[in-house]
């Protein structure tokens, strides 16, 4: 089953095309890896798929339901704001700078939006954020701030939020970017074991060898459009295309 | 003139100077709020409506705006302004103020990341939900130390309401050592000032602190 689907996405900025007619579908329970230097549009691309920037033009498609649709001529038209609404439940996202609320504690930050709006019952709603946590490792936070948690620690809590939410896939911008090197590895460790549970995601990350470790796929992207994609191990250890090998060269 | 009557007479003037300071603020900060709104609006006549309000109501002192609020309906209609000192006192006030506000709101309100927009969107945040829940809650603890300072200096500058002859307690402070050739009055004025001062600066402390439970 087709989760995604984006088809011929375009993006400009001004006078700068940061997207190029990108096209890409993920099946259920597939991990995809987009990877790329800085500028080739890769998290352009997971904001426009998580409606936070607007494409100019193509498809943008979850479950069969078109979140904007191509008129024909290049250009994309959205959905009603009810029907983006419930099209936005599909979908999950966790940021660079995990971006938690701070004045919330850990507890508030995972149930608020489940039960304010997707009105689900408080306290089913609690026991799964609990269940979550403790997934996490972090079940003696629940009452702590986001100010007194570590980075690692942060970013767990902004995943618990995203999966409180029972989205169909989860979006990864550079999860591990904003972490020093020591505390990488825990982030790593939980996308792997969601991996392991079936989850569908699409990470943008700079962890060559996680990516090559955990994904279904890998698209190579540079200057707006996908270079290369396919079999993890073929594009990291055996890339086709002078411009991956230049690019993976480096790590 | 006994230091008791002095005192009795003074205490009234100094209700009414806690009327006109409780009536600014009631008025002041929501207008403040939509001064603020209308300043970051999209819509470009509204902004520059809003930026030229507060940059008159700004530039020019007090004092003459609250006389151009009293006299200007005499002036401009011939209107009968017998009853309206009081309200003029409160309006003047409060357009002042809404204008400083709007400022202090907006510096708040832009000071908030992006980025906590973008979480609670992506949660299925509405507009309203993620400015009630996830903005102003932070804008209000960012804001505060700013808010004290405006606060404190509204209750100094509620003696400006003795340019309308309105009798708050340095108006009334003026007539007695004026008339008694005595200077117990502005001593008495002075205590006035600081004690309402402190008063807030005490309830200001508690609503930080109130609000220090995260960073």
């Amino acid at each position: 089953m087709k989760i995604l689907e984006i088809n011929n996405c375009k993006k400009q900025f001004g006078d700068l095309e940061v997207l190029k007619d990108i096209s890409l579908s993920v099946e259920q329970g597939q991990v995809i890896s987009i990877i790329g230097p800085s500028g080739s549009g890769k998290s352009t691309l997971l904001r426009c798929a998580t409606l936070l920037e607007t494409m100019d033009g193509g498809d943008l498609i979850y479950l069969g339901q078109y979140a904007a649709k191509d008129d024909g001529n290049g250009t994309a038209v959205y959905a009603s704001d009810q029907e983006l609404k419930q099209i936005r439940m599909n979908f999950g996202l966790v940021f660079q700078n995990f971006n938690l609320f701070p004045h919330y504690s850990v507890l508030k930050n995972i149930m608020e939006a489940p039960v304010l709006v997707q009105k689900r019952d408080k306290a089913e709603v609690k026991a799964e954020a609990m269940e979550l946590l403790r997934k996490m490792g972090l079940e003696d936070k629940a009452d702590a701030y986001p100010y007194q948690l570590s980075g690692g620690q942060q970013q767990r809590v902004s995943i618990a939020r995203a999966l409180a939410m029972k989205p169909n896939i989860l979006f990864f911008d550079e999860p591990t970017s904003a972490l020093d090197p020591e505390l990488t590895g825990e982030i790593l460790k939980v996308i792997r074991d969601l991996a392991a549970e079936k989850m569908t995601m699409v990470i943008v990350t700079h962890e060559m060898a996680f990516a090559r470790d955990v994904s279904d796929h890998i698209i190579f992207m540079d200057g707006g459009v996908i270079v290369e994609q396919g079999d993890p191990q073929q594009i990291i250890n055996d890339p086709k295309e002078e411009r991956t090998k230049a690019f993976l060269s480096r790590f | 003139m006994t230091f008791a009557t002095m005192l009795e007479q003074m205490s009234t003037g100094m209700l009414r100077t806690v009327g006109i300071f409780v009536l600014t603020l009631i008025f002041s900060m929501p207008l403040g709020m939509l001064v603020a709104f209308a300043r970051m609006s999209k819509n470009r006549i509204i902004k520059n409506i809003a930026r030229i309000y507060i940059s008159v109501l700004r530039g020019t002192p007090l004092m003459l705006q609250l006389l151009v609020v009293y006299f200007a309906p005499f002036y401009i209609w011939g209107a009968n302004i017998g009853g309206y000192r009081f309200a003029a006192v409160i309006i003047g006030f409060a357009l002042n103020y809404a204008a400083y506000f709007a400022e202090i709101y907006r510096g708040g309100i832009e000071s908030i990341p992006k980025g906590q927009y973008e979480a609670a969107a992506v949660l299925g945040y509405t507009k309203s939900q993620t400015f009630m829940r996830i903005v102003l809650p932070q804008v209000a603890k960012n804001i505060m130390p700013a808010v004290t300072n405006e606060v404190i200096t509204l209750v100094k500058d509620t003696s400006l309401a003795f340019t309308l002859a309105y009798q708050e307690v340095f108006t009334i402070g003026k007539q007695i050592a004026a008339a008694q050739t005595s200077f117990m009055p502005f001593v008495i004025a002075g205590v006035f000032y600081y004690i309402a001062n402190a008063v807030v600066a005490f309830v200001m402390e508690i609503f930080e602190k109130k609000m220090n439970y995260y960073r």
